[in-house]
């Protein structure tokens, strides 16, 4: 029986997360396209380069797909994998509808706030990119929509976690299912990390931006941001991580290969996902050295849970493709089904995760920020990460998942079997030129990064040679999407009904939970423990940057000046 | 807890990889002096930058035999100096960079090395260099600060010593 006959309410919540992750991941890529033809001098078509319209589309494409696109997908799949987990029905009905209306109202009024910068009719403008540092400023319907966005995904959260309460007063012995463990430790991790952007949202940019207040202290406001800047990416990447650990051994053709080191992995990103978002402000003048020798000791730290995975997912792989009648030392690798997209995505993503996880463990390393800080190279580092790894594996997952929410067979089969290989030789050409133009000094965020000053010196290459290899990427990628979401939504409108359209069954752990103590799944001490990491990380740093003040240290510099007279 | 022997093997040949990165930043900062951007150059009324005695005139000026201080003003979308003039600085010298903003972020990076910091309103960025043979550098500004950001770039020039004259804006 698919889910969607099995839970049919849970499974409309999915399909409008889901639905509005798609509509998200469209109109990011889209931006994208523009963004990867306007920099690089080949099509420019949004205005000069002095207007401001280019930052529009940067802060709609960095809005869009890294809080939009990914994170209406992480509640979507959450509630899959939790529901699937507990083998039960979220509690309550009208707290699943108030969270998820809260978060589509809210990304629809960001967006509203965002998309006013092209045109003076509307008097909306927030191109502060989705860093949004003081003292630039937005309207402030843009901060409002995040408000209202973030505070659904808290109402999601309790509606997991309440779920779950009641599942573990029917069954006190048990141990948590695997999926589920994944979703109350991130959406645990999730009210520490949002703790920051609430505080920095509610307590100084609305205040602000409403006029209450005339001053913020930026640096706070900088730390605050990051506070959460850092442990958001855990957030993209974990739904990611659960497809790995949890389908991708089946899609592999076996099954994952120990639940108590997948266990261990998700207790790590609780605990060290937060204390170290002082590693984006190494070169911030005003914070100690200290602060960021401290922020980067436990950002190192943070590779293990990466690392402990690239060891799991392809011994995962391994054991399927052996089953599969694979031998040798390589040889299991050619019987794994490359024509299934939803495994080939998977799998692409996190080839490229471990090139992304590379050129991570550069930029966490502090002195050797100097070279690569607000460079090129950033983009590329994380067009591997949240751009492939999460969102390949969101398409990939989505051709295994909304099958089973629709009730519909994948159409257009062979399409969709090309898909993740022409958005993996996208990415490829993409991120390395990113990469090496950020080596040569070229910044990111930027219309234009030609200087009538100075011209660059590549070591390697030429920069026509990068910037064509970059345009060239982002028109694959853009191929790629287009056919992701054609295909989807041929499926969802036009499928044919099927009795179970995917083979959803998934086999327990090689290794089980009986295999792990018990104080794994001891939910109150991991986060106290996490709690107190954040504590001693944060507590002195905070301290010390809000001695400066707390709404001083700034003037206001809104990004619509004349826009804001015709409100106020 | 029953962990594979490969499993155990990829454990601890991943801490042994993590701290190694962590002693290689150590070694870097304590043995050749890397040092982060922090506190040291104080802070500025963000509010009276351009009556600031630092930054009321922004200039390069001779502190020591081989050692310099260049005071530089970013804000939207110039550096003063650098971007009507280029920062004339003397080869073969040290140069300590004292850089704060008039209004928003934004970044100072000396294109293609490792100068590279953070300007953020009301702090001084202070970060020392190093200046050998005579050259001409780029340098810009690496943060988002508005809609024309993208113009906002300079130079420093490199000159021999005894051709420089004072490095007033």
């Amino acid at each position: 029986m698919a889910y969607v006959d099995k839970r049919p309410l849970e499974a409309r919540v999915i399909r409008v997360a889901f639905a509005a992750s798609f509509l998200f991941l469209g109109l990011g890529g889209l931006g994208g396209l523009i963004q990867a033809l306007h920099r690089t001098g080949y099509f420019q078509f949004i205005g000069e380069v002095t207007d401001g319209n280019y930052y529009t589309v940067l802060t709609s494409h960095g809005v869009f797909m890294v809080l939009f696109f990914t994170i209406f997908f992480l509640v979507g799949v959450f509630t899959w994998a939790l529901t699937r987990g507990l083998d039960r029905d979220l509690n309550n009905p009208r707290v699943t509808k108030y969270w998820i209306t809260s978060m589509c109202v809210g990304a629809f009024l960001t967006s509203l706030a965002i998309i006013g910068g092209f045109t003076n009719a509307i008097p909306l403008e927030a191109n502060v990119l989705y860093t949004m540092y003081a003292p630039l400023q937005a309207h402030p319907l843009y901060y409002i929509g995040l408000t209202l966005f973030v505070t659904g995904t808290w109402v999601a959260g309790y509606d997991m976690i309440s779920t779950y309460l009641r599942w573990r007063s029917d069954n006190p012995d048990e141990r948590i299912p695997l999926k589920a463990f994944m979703v109350l430790t991130t959406m645990l991790m999730w009210y520490i990390t949002t703790l920051g952007i609430a505080a920095e949202v509610l307590l100084f940019l609305i205040p602000w931006s409403v006029g209450i207040v005339s001053e913020v202290n930026p640096t706070l406001t900088r730390t605050l941001f990051w506070y959460f800047g850092h442990a958001v990416v855990y957030f993209w990447l974990i739904p990611a991580y659960l497809l790995w650990y949890t389908v991708l051994p089946k899609l592999s053709g076996g099954r994952l290969f120990s639940d108590p080191l997948a266990r261990v992995v998700f207790i790590l990103f609780l605990i060290l996902s937060v204390p170290v978002g002082i590693h984006h402000q190494y070169l911030d003048p005003g914070i100690p050295e200290g602060f960021k020798f401290v922020a980067m000791t436990n950002t190192m730290f943070l590779l293990l849970p990466s690392l402990l995975t690239a060891f799991t997912v392809v011994a995962s792989m391994e054991h399927g493709g052996r089953q599969r009648g694979g031998t040798g030392y390589l040889g299991w690798l050619r019987t794994l089904p490359w024509k299934n997209p939803a495994f080939s995505g998977m799998a692409l993503a996190g080839v490229m995760f471990a090139a992304g996880g590379f050129s991570g463990m550069i930029n966490a390393g502090m002195n050797i920020n100097y070279l690569v800080h607000n460079t090129f190279w950033v983009p590329g580092h994380f067009h591997l990460t949240v751009g492939t790894a999460s969102a390949l594996t969101f398409m990939a997952g989505a051709y295994w998942l909304v099958p089973q929410l629709t009730g519909k067979e994948l159409v257009s089969k062979r399409l969709a079997a090309v898909q993740p290989f022409i958005w993996f030789v996208g990415m490829t050409f993409m991120s390395n030129a990113m990469h090496r133009a950020g080596l040569f000094g070229m910044p990111r965020r930027t219309a234009d990064p030609t200087y009538s000053q100075f011209s660059y010196d590549p070591t390697v290459g030429t920069v026509s040679g990068v910037n064509g290899q970059i345009a060239l990427g982002g028109v694959l990628l853009t191929v790629s999407l287009a056919i992701f979401l054609y295909v989807i939504a041929r499926t969802w409108f036009g499928g044919e009904r099927a009795e179970s359209p995917v083979d959803a069954e998934l086999p327990s752990a090689l290794s089980g939970p009986e295999h792990s103590p018990k104080v794994l799944d001891n939910l109150k001490l991991w986060v106290g423990i996490a709690i107190l990491l954040v504590i001693l990380a944060y507590t002195v740093p905070i301290g010390y940057i809000a001695s400066d003040g707390l709404w001083s240290g700034s003037e206001t510099y809104p990004v619509a000046i004349e826009a804001l007279e015709v409100l106020l | 807890m029953n962990i594979h022997r490969f499993e155990k093997g990829w454990l601890v040949a991943s801490l042994v990889l993590i701290v190694f990165f962590i002693g290689t930043v150590a070694y870097v900062s304590a043995v050749t002096g890397v040092e982060m951007v922090d506190d040291s150059g104080g802070k500025v009324d963000v509010d009276n930058v351009t009556d600031d005695e630092r930054f009321a005139d922004p200039r390069v000026e001779q502190v020591g035999e081989n050692e310099y201080d260049a005071y530089v003003v970013a804000q939207q979308f110039i550096f003063r100096p650098g971007t009507n003039s280029p920062i004339e600085v003397p080869a073969n010298s040290t140069v300590n960079f004292y850089v704060t903003s008039l209004d928003v972020v934004h970044g100072f990076q000396i294109v293609g090395t490792n100068v590279n910091t953070m300007v953020v309103p009301g702090q001084v960025s202070e970060i020392t260099v190093e200046f050998d043979e005579p050259d001409e550098h780029g340098i810009l500004c690496n943060e988002y600060c508005g809609s024309g950001h993208a113009s906002m770039g300079g130079s420093i020039n490199v000159v021999p010593e005894d051709e420089w004259e004072g490095g007033d804006a």
